[in-house]
């Protein structure tokens, strides 16, 4: 397993999209967090607003490069034809989706951090500036506070979820544009049918199973009974959702030719 | 022996140009032996009509007749053949023939229910909404949804000439006031009516003449009174906004009422149109009238005006954003897969014109994806619409031309997203940055827009200014002024007009293609 990582980490680090993709992690991430914060505001005490999440907007749109990081992985060496390289120096392809795991989990769950931080930090500078002030209820975010960590943290262990679900649904479909839009349409299109459905039970259901709405779950720190999951039990859903996508992807490997 | 010199060979094909012709022709090969591709379309119909049709059934109405459920009244429609809003108080004589009516308003006074601030207890404030209207009116019958001219005062939007429906004239501004009272006079010549207004009953001026086709001989004449509810939006549970309408009432006090012709002596009528019954036979909220002395005290609840609330024909087209990311992948890699095989040398070895080769690609691609979005829109249309009407919902009945364009729109929205995306792949040559590209400049605003993610300001800009602007096409009910409603984008309503939209997404496609053309031209392959 120590040589598969090795080669899967050499290989990840010298792909010229992989700064790139981090970079825009961080860089998306970061920034529509901050606009976020600084555009909507708290003009009186009790505006109902969920201060942590909303530092954590940029999460939304963070989670692209995340996904396009994970097709990249496995998408682009069957693109180049890579592949055939890739399996015939570590014939066990278990092991090779394994360490491709591996590997993109450290380098999102990094990237990831960074980026979550970072929201955390312009939200903290931000928000008072928007009526988010002790006077309205709301006092400075820290990661001290357990919720604000538990969603701070959750942030960075969902973008590592969307990375994973992306490695899976990218070694299932193997072209990279069609990959692309497969995971692009799960996780923008669920949310999009529950907001459409009429009918407020199918609109529950349709959440509970999204992957985007029930992963950001964990962001949650005001009127957790509201939700139609626990925060926790939310970003359950999305992992089921990467090791249901990670398992069908290694059975599609495992079975097919390359 | 012969030593005669052979002759060369020469192709018993006939030497051609490579005309578009045969462009069009290889790029229709090219796509149509990719099984992939032509599955992938496929099932992006399927997919478009599957999620409306879903929606569709998984949408129930029903109105209750107290313990029992029971199916909903009809919507009225108006001449026009628009589902209308046709709820006011009526005080009348029957006119036949040509006759006038003058009256003077004194005083527009209504209340308000709020939203309630003790939980249980109706919070209820005096106060006129904006379009509350009060006047003078002739109508065809006591019919819901029949023809009728009438010149009114409103709550903020001044004196007022309107008739069947969707037609609005604007008079003089101004509050009405026992200081300040308004006159209002309107005549009936044949199928001719005017309106008049005055400030002091001797100077009059012309508010408008509108023409009521077929208006029979015998009319009714006489003062209404009617109030919209009240409009509130809040923001959901589950984010996005929901709009909240609360009863709200007008009361109008005239005097100095004169009629003249056709117009029989004796007592005035009293209707109460449209009025709904609660389950134990009274109505709900009814309106009132009393006279005394000549003054004339009008009260109503409703409106006359067209109506904005009820399921749109473009409801089961909720499924176009699936259908239009398969179309963006099979686009992109429709030109990212002849630079991945290296296919594309060879196409630009038969065609060097590299601009023509990429127009005749855009084409086929184009041509293709509008097949798929016609197929796809004119199946789930009539269908949900149909799947919509079963379950109980009233559907707001539209103008064939508009579902037709509805529906072309559509498929216009499916051909010029197919030929942005392959621009992108064009311009990108990798596979994946121009799906992500074209899904986040053509898809991504239109679902923050309409998912209230972004604020309401923020998400009129991004339909006005994004190729999301095309979504427009998909409006069947425009806006009126002259009914407060929820128009925003989460509600179904875009900034631009139709066309309007469909220009800006077009343009955008012209634009990326152009530039793709342009580097295609000077890159090497």
């Amino acid at each position: 397993m120590r040589r598969e990582l090795h080669a899967e980490w050499t290989k990840l680090r010298t792909l010229s999209g992989t700064g790139r993709l981090l970079l825009a992690l961080v860089v998306l991430t970061v920034s529509v967090s901050a606009v976020a914060s600084a555009v909507v505001s708290c003009p009186r005490a009790g505006c109902g607003h969920d201060a942590a999440k909303l530092s954590l907007t940029g999460v939304h749109l963070g989670q692209v490069a995340a996904a396009m990081l994970a097709v990249l992985t496995v998408g682009g060496e069957y693109g180049s034809g890579m592949i055939r390289t890739t399996l015939a120096a570590m014939p066990r392809r278990t092991t090779v989706l394994a360490a491709k795991a591996a590997v993109l989990t450290g380098v999102t769950m990094a990237a990831g951090t960074v980026a979550v931080l970072g929201s955390v930090l312009a939200g903290r500078l931000v928000l008072p500036g928007s009526g988010f002030t002790l006077a309205h209820g709301y006092s400075p975010l820290s990661l001290a506070d357990g919720p604000t960590l538990r969603a701070a943290a959750g942030s960075v262990l969902y973008l590592t979820l969307i990375a994973l679900l992306g490695l899976g649904v990218a070694t299932a479909v193997r072209n990279p544009a069609a990959a692309a839009g497969a995971i692009l349409g799960l996780l923008y299109l669920l949310p999009v049918m529950a907001f459409t459905s009429s009918d407020p039970d199918w609109q529950r259901r349709l959440w509970q199973i999204s992957p985007m709405n029930a992963g950001l779950a964990v962001q949650a720190t005001t009127s957790l009974p509201d939700l139609p999951l626990s925060p926790w039990a939310g970003l359950g859903v999305l992992a089921a959702w990467a090791a249901a996508a990670l398992l069908g992807g290694g059975l599609l490997l495992w079975s097919r030719d390359a | 022996m012969s030593t005669g010199t052979g002759t060369p060979y020469r192709s018993s094909l006939r030497t051609g140009r490579d005309g578009f012709i045969h462009l069009l022709r290889a790029e229709w090969t090219k796509f149509r032996t990719v099984r992939g591709w032509v599955l992938a379309l496929g099932a992006a119909v399927l997919v478009t009509v599957l999620l409306g049709v879903l929606l569709a059934a998984g949408s129930h109405t029903s109105c209750s007749k107290g313990p029992v459920e029971a199916p909903c009244p009809p919507l009225p429609t108006g001449p026009g053949g628009e589902a209308v809003e046709d709820k006011f108080y009526f005080v009348y004589r029957p006119l036949t023939g040509d006759g006038s009516i003058t009256v003077r308003v004194t005083s527009m006074t209504g209340r308000i229910r709020l939203p309630d601030e003790t939980p249980g207890v109706r919070n209820v404030v005096p106060g006129v909404v904006p379009w509350a209207k009060a006047g003078v009116i002739v109508k065809e019958s006591g019919e819901q949804g029949s023809p009728y001219a009438a010149v009114m005062v409103t709550g903020e939007h001044g004196v007022r000439m309107q008739h069947n429906f969707t037609h609005d004239t604007a008079g003089r501004p101004g509050k009405v006031s026992g200081k300040s009272p308004r006159w209002l006079r309107l005549t009936r010549a044949g199928e001719t009516l005017t309106g008049y207004e005055s400030a002091d009953g001797v100077n009059w001026a012309v508010v408008g003449t509108v023409r009521l086709a077929r208006l029979p001989d015998t009319v009714r004449i006489g003062m209404f009174a009617a109030s919209p509810g009240d409009l509130t939006v809040t923001r959901g549970g589950l984010g996005g906004l929901s709009a909240a309408v609360r009863f709200a009432e007008v009361t109008a006090v005239f005097d100095r009422v004169g009629l003249g012709g056709g117009v029989p002596g004796g007592a005035w009528n009293r209707q109460d149109v449209g009025v709904t019954t609660g389950f134990d036979g009274s109505p709900h909220h009814p309106g009132g009238f009393v006279e005394s002395g000549g003054t004339f005290t009008v009260t109503g609840v409703g409106d006359v005006a067209p109506r904005a609330d009820g399921s749109k024909i473009e409801l089961p087209l909720t499924g176009t954003m699936t259908g239009l990311i398969v179309v963006i992948v099979v686009a992109v890699t429709s030109v990212t897969d002849e630079y991945r095989r290296g296919l594309i040398r060879t196409t630009l070895l038969a065609s060097p014109r590299r601009g023509r080769a990429l127009a005749a690609k855009a084409a086929v691609i184009g041509a293709v994806a509008f097949a798929a979005g016609l197929a796809a829109a004119g199946i789930v249309v009539p269908l949900g619409v149909r799947i919509l009407r079963a379950g109980g919902n009233d559907v707001l009945p539209v103008a064939a031309l508009t579902e037709l364009r509805v529906i072309i729109g559509t498929a216009a929205l499916f051909a010029a997203t197919a030929v942005i995306s392959l621009a992108f792949g064009a311009l990108f040559r990798r596979g994946v940055a121009a799906v992500v590209t074209a899904v986040t400049v053509v898809v991504l605003p239109h679902i923050l827009a309409t998912t209230s993610v972004v604020p309401e300001g923020l998400s009129q800009w991004l339909l006005r200014v994004t190729p999301a602007a095309g979504f427009a096409v998909q409006q069947s009910i425009p806006e009126y002024p002259q009914v407060i409603g929820h128009y925003a984008p989460a509600a179904g309503y875009y900034p631009l007009a139709p066309w309007a939209g469909a220009a800006v997404l077009c343009g955008y496609a012209v634009l990326a293609l152009g530039l793709a053309v342009l580097l295609l031209r000077r890159r090497d392959a």
